[in-house]
């Protein structure tokens, strides 16, 4: 891969004591699509808002670099921060609707990157907004431009944050469960839009997911968190066919399927996705887990997998997740 | 119903020709401004141990269906019969009685639970509105639990100690708790994780073989309902475009919104979902107070015909053997 335009080294986010992320390490390359896969409370959007400087009062960055086109995030303070957010980094929401400024028209929206960061006038801006609106796919921009975000439905918000995202051509697009709240024919709508209008400007694209449709719809690479951790991270090809973290190869076991047998009992992870306050030493996957047993207490290592390049897996147990059935 | 199926047994629940109509209000004084008509001659039957899944995206009408079946929205038209008895035209007592053997479980199982009472005294509410005694319904509590996979030592604690999966198991042993014989299930998976959806839904399959339970399963996510149900009912804008034994529907649909719906779900499978010929709808739903006259898919519909924003179809056998109501592939009506 060429030079990365997101490299995340070693991120731990801190709330009340305990990393509710917990040295996270991946990487974006330019025009790529990459998918932050997880169940609720594995810290993918934590490290979403960490990389937009947008944590929650109570979570700070405990250790790491969170590198943007080289230079570190982290490290730079909210003045430089408030000039790369919206500019050469942009993110997009699961709410499109509560996410707009229901007070402002969508076409100043759109426009308002360019406003703040590149010395256009507002004339030029709402021209360009106007365009930007067009290339989302809304009906008559011109005259939408000048509408209020209650007057549009949910899915055309949603091409709304797309467009006042992708506007100022940033570097990289975060966008966190941009789907779900939509309904399915919507959803397509969506993915495809984002589908083509990646390489515009050649952003890249980390998506927030836990639907492993969206995911191989739209992604490169694909990293599973459990616990604040990547557990598995491959291309998506390979995440399908040769999943190789238990975690990864019972959570695709457990979805039914559009084609094939029905009615059968389905495949299902004992338990419950544990609190953090309930994670366990060592691997976080092994109250869980059919494979664990004593070793499993240490944490293990993020390993290669042999013949497949880029993939790597977080567990003891390498050569046995193929025997779960 | 269709001629060519096998004589069936008496359904447990007939819906005929179902409406549901909201005033809109709003504007000088609350004046009246038009009439949303949610559910649009609706008809279904679900027979015994059977489960029926009623699909569709928001604001097709399906929950507003499952809610006038459960006594929850008040019918404009049309006939709801419960195990051959009419409901609206039955004595309020026996009507009771009636409503009682059908029990509903909602998406969230947060706001379905009462967090000041104990998971024990939520499953225990409907056997104390029964008038069941005391020591019998501890023991019927502790049944109830142990059929939904929870341990009768959880019965003192509040629902804020349990994880999203075990509330809605709590919810579901309370459904159960007057051996109701249908269960409409709203979403019941939909706001739970994805490692513990499977958990839920085997649990719904074995509960159903157990009890021989009957299921109206509200659902907008195709696969799962693929899964588990017997026939589908596809839904849009307030009424019936499609339905069928869900093994045909789903390799063979026949309406082009239900070919459509399915097209978009993107199947978790990266070789075949990019191998697969996109079909994209145009557009969005049309607002439900001004629905088109004739065929209301026709705005979005990408085969449709000049006919079709004039013409109401009706649901006409398919040579698949589904039913579907669409004027230009199946015009004979």
């Amino acid at each position: 891969m060429a030079e990365a335009v997101l490299d995340v080294r070693d991120l731990a986010v801190e709330i009340d004591g305990r990393n509710v992320v917990d040295g996270v390490s991946l990487e974006v390359g330019r025009s790529e699509v990459v998918a932050l896969v997880g169940e609720s409370g594995c810290g993918k959007s934590m490290i979403a808002f960490a990389v937009m400087g947008l944590l929650p009062a109570v979570a700070r960055v405990d250790r790491g670099q969170i590198l943007l086109g080289g230079e570190d995030l982290v490290q730079i303070g909210e003045e430089a921060m408030r000039q790369v957010r919206g500019d050469r980094l942009a993110m997009i929401f699961q709410e499109p609707v509560s996410s707009l400024n229901p007070l402002m028209k969508v076409g100043e929206q759109v426009a308002e990157s360019l406003v703040v960061h590149r010395a256009v006038t507002r004339q030029e801006a709402w021209g360009k907004a106007v365009e930007m609106l067009r290339k989302v796919g809304i009906p008559e921009p011109e005259r939408r431009a000048g509408q209020l975000p209650a007057e549009l439905s949910g899915g055309m918000c949603q091409r709304v944050m797309i467009a006042s995202a992708l506007i100022s051509r940033p570097r990289l697009l975060i966008a966190d469960e941009p789907t779900t709240a939509l309904d399915v024919t919507i959803q397509a709508q969506i993915l495809n839009l984002m589908k083509e209008l990646r390489g515009f400007g050649d952003t890249a694209i980390l998506i927030i997911t836990h639907d492993m449709g969206v995911v191989a719809d739209i992604a490169d690479r694909v990293c599973v968190m459990y616990g604040g951790r990547i557990v598995e991270a491959a291309g998506v090809g390979e995440t399908f066919a040769r999943p190789s973290h238990p975690y990864t190869r019972l959570l695709l076991g457990t979805i039914p399927k559009l084609t094939g047998e029905r009615k059968h009992l389905l495949r299902s992870i004992e338990g419950t996705v544990p609190d953090i306050a309930e994670w366990p030493s060592g691997c976080r996957f092994r109250t869980r887990c059919p494979l664990a047993d004593e070793v499993c207490a240490e944490t293990p290592p993020f390993l290669p997998i042999p013949g497949d390049p880029g993939h790597h897996s977080a567990c003891w147990h390498l050569d046995k997740v193929g025997e779960i059935a | 119903m269709t001629t060519h199926s096998e004589p069936r047994p008496a359904p447990l629940l007939a819906v005929e020709d179902l409406r549901v109509h909201f005033p809109v209000r709003g504007g000088w004084l609350g004046a009246q401004r038009g009439i949303v008509k949610a559910v649009d001659g609706f008809s279904l039957t679900i027979s015994a141990g059977e489960t029926v899944a009623l699909v569709g995206e928001s604001g097709c009408g399906k929950s507003t269906a499952g809610n006038a079946i459960l006594g929850l929205a008040e019918p404009s038209g049309g006939r709801i019969v419960y195990e051959g008895i009419d409901l609206a035209g039955a004595a309020p007592r026996r009507r009771a009685e009636l409503r009682r053997q059908m029990q509903v479980i909602f998406q969230d199982p947060v706001s379905a639970l009462n967090p000041k009472l104990t998971i024990g005294q939520s499953v225990a509410e409907p056997l104390v509105v029964a008038g069941v005694p005391a020591n019998e319904r501890r023991r019927r509590v502790d049944e109830l639990l142990d059929l939904v996979g929870l341990k009768a030592s959880q019965k003192d604690r509040y629902p804020n100690e349990l994880s999203g999966g075990q509330r809605q198991r709590v919810v579901i042993a309370r459904a159960l708790a007057l051996s109701p014989k249908l269960l409409v299930c709203d979403e019941p998976v939909s706001a739970l994780d994805v490692s513990i959806r499977s958990q839920i839904l085997n649990l719904l399959m074995r509960l159903q073989q157990e009890f021989g339970l009957a299921y109206l399963f509200i659902s907008h996510d195709l696969s799962v309902v693929r899964h588990i149900a017997d026939r589908v009912v596809v839904m849009y804008l307030g009424v019936i475009v499609e339905e069928g034994e869900a093994e045909t529907v789903f390799s063979s649909p026949a309406h082009p919104y239900t070919e459509a719906l399915l097209a978009a779900i993107p199947l978790p499978d990266p070789k075949e979902q990019r191998r697969r010929k996109a079909i994209v709808l145009e557009g969005e739903l049309p607002s439900p107070l001004d629905p088109p006259a004739g065929c209301r898919f026709v705005t979005r519909c990408p085969i449709r015909e000049a006919g079709c924003a004039a013409v109401r179809p009706s649901l006409v056998p398919t040579p698949q053997g589904s039913r579907a109501a669409c004027l230009v592939r199946f015009p004979a009506q």
